[in-house]
């Protein structure tokens, strides 16, 4: 029996060993080269690698990089909170509401926006939202308005109504698949134990939702806060987030080490900042995987 | 009564709500088509102009001909390393197994911009010149999670008694595998790679840090985005990709429903 284990072991790890090695010369190596990077400094193009904190003095005090992070920090805290709210309805419909036979056809409608270029889909947010765009340019033609709103392009509200625009798809699938796993007979109970539909909604299918709620979240949460094209392309300069700055250090400043050192920091904050949120919700996420 | 009009609140809810998702995408083919050359209504007149100066662009020939070969050899490589995950994940168990997997499945979860700037370094640092193969090795990373999560699902409704009972019929190891395995799954291989290859067709901030020269389509995009009197063209050629995109995934939701027939399994839902 012994045997039999190991013999699937090694052909497991035998199979595993490439996509492992991959991940490891592609993913592994490279984050920790970045690591590396973060203590060291560049001169124009030669890098002095003796090692040094001054990278990450200069991350935490200037007063740039922390607002760029704090900016960063809040679009993407304020784009999870809009898009799971806004997500959790359609869930919670297609779950409870659509023929079993036809689930999988709504969930097919609404990840196909998800799958069609992203640049395209960002600059059109632009053209909607611009002083001569589709939205002004039509409210104006109804008479709704007489100019044309500027609250809605290059500042934080456009980054953060695109994002939520971008993810929802996100959002809306671990939502939908931990309300499936919901047994339907928990909810017939708690009604004829006298709980009123709202308050099983409360009580029982939500808290059972949960795990669904928190994975959304952290999926919309991790990709937007390094979100690059949307704070470029509607953004404007109140809008620019953490990434437009690494993607400055590097590509235009040749200062790799300072770009290596915001990167680490964002990713450190993020973790934290994951981690804290799933020890929040611990106790909706116990027992299950 | 009032379970119905829940539902219906929540029905007209949901379809707002998709028209929400859907109206930046309705919008392209309006544009498109549309005379004037800036983007507002109202709209001028029909034309078909901007469709037929992309026939004449060669910079554009030249991005879409290195996202395609850029694209196929992404999506066979993924999908290749996909299959021994996912079948190696389904199958077996074997030591250090949930680390493994999360390594694999980081960059699902990890920004782009993180990934694009940790290869950038090494690759510089190597010495090697930014071209498609350096946008290929990127895009191999980030397509590899989702060829799993299509192939997870194939490989782990097999069922392992028909395995069994071709060994005991005397079949090898990669007899049972190909003459068994690979038929049942290989929907799901079709549909792992033609997402793997939409993927890498739309990727743009890899790209963006990785192509050099070579610039693909989205890179390419970029750059015109700049240029406000190219915007309709733009708008034609957004037309078109978006167009493919959704032939792709319809193919690709047809393959994948095929397979959980031919399996036997029920329907489940969803490419993840």
């Amino acid at each position: 029996m012994s045997d039999l284990r190991t013999s699937g072991a090694r052909r497991g790890l035998a199979l595993i060993s490439a996509p492992l090695l991959y991940a490891v010369l592609l993913l592994a190596a490279p984050m920790a080269a970045i690591v590396a990077f973060s203590f060291w400094t560049q001169d124009y193009l030669t890098i002095d690698k003796s090692f040094t904190l001054t990278n990450y003095r200069e991350a935490f005090t200037d007063p740039i990089y922390r607002e760029l992070m704090i900016r960063s920090l809040k679009i993407a805290g304020l784009v999870t909170l809009v898009t799971v709210l806004l997500a959790f309805p359609v869930a919670y419909f297609i779950s409870f509401h659509v023929p079993a036979g036809r689930k999988s056809l709504w969930i097919f409608l609404v990840t196909i926006p998800f799958w069609t270029s992203y640049l395209i889909r960002v600059f059109l947010w632009k053209v909607i939202l611009g002083y001569n765009g589709v939205l002004n340019s039509g409210l104006m033609g109804l008479g709704v308005i007489d100019e044309p709103l500027t609250v809605i392009l290059y500042n934080f509200n456009a980054v953060v109504i695109t994002l939520a625009h971008a993810f929802a798809p996100f959002a809306i699938l671990p939502i939908f698949v931990s309300l499936e796993r919901i047994d339907r007979s928990l909810l017939e109970a708690a009604q004829d134990l006298g709980e009123t539909r709202l308050s099983a909604f409360f009580r029982v299918t939500l808290p059972l939702a949960m795990p669904g709620v928190v994975a959304a979240s952290l999926i919309v949460f991790i990709p937007t806060i390094g979100d690059y094209v949307t704070p470029r392309l509607v953004g404007g300069p109140g809008g620019l987030m953490i990434a437009n700055m690494i993607q400055t250090q590097f590509l235009k400043l040749n200062n790799a080490p300072m770009g290596a050192t915001l990167a680490v920091v964002a990713m450190v904050i993020v973790t934290v900042i994951a981690l804290i949120f799933v020890a929040l919700n611990r106790r909706y996420l116990r027992g299950r995987s | 009564m009032n379970r119905l009009f829940r539902g219906g609140w929540l029905r007209v809810y949901t379809a707002l709500y998709l028209v929400f998702l859907y109206l930046p995408i309705l919008l392209l083919p309006i544009f498109a088509f549309n005379s004037s050359t800036v983007i507002a209504f109202p709209l001028s007149s029909f034309t078909t102009e901007w469709f037929a100066q992309l026939v004449e662009v060669e910079a554009l020939h030249a991005a879409v001909l290195t996202s395609v070969r850029i694209a196929l050899i992404t999506a066979a490589v993924s999908t290749l390393l996909g299959i021994c995950a996912a079948r190696a994940a389904a199958r077996y168990r074997f030591p250090g197994k949930g680390g493994i997997m999360g390594l694999i499945m980081l960059p699902l979860v990890l920004p782009e911009i993180i990934v694009a700037v940790s290869l950038l370094v090494v690759f510089l640092q190597l010495g090697l010149e930014l071209s498609s193969l350096t946008v290929i090795l990127g895009h191999v990373l980030i397509c590899t999670p989702f060829s799993i999560a299509i192939l997870n699902s194939a490989f782990q409704s097999l069922d392992v008694s028909l395995e069994e009972a071709a060994i005991d019929l005397g079949e090898n190891g990669w007899g049972v595998f190909r003459l068994i395995v690979l038929p049942l799954v290989m929907p799901g291989i079709i549909s792992s790679l033609l997402i793997a290859f939409t993927i890498s067709m739309d990727e743009f901030i890899i790209a963006f840090f990785l192509s050099g020269s070579d610039a693909t389509l989205p890179v390419y995009l970029w750059g015109q985005l700049r240029f406000p009197q190219r915007l309709p063209v733009v708008m034609a050629l957004g037309t078109i990709l978006v167009s493919l995109s959704i032939l792709l995934l319809i193919l690709a939701e047809w393959a994948r429903r095929r397979g959980v027939r031919k399996r036997g399994g029920a329907e489940t839902g969803g490419f993840l």
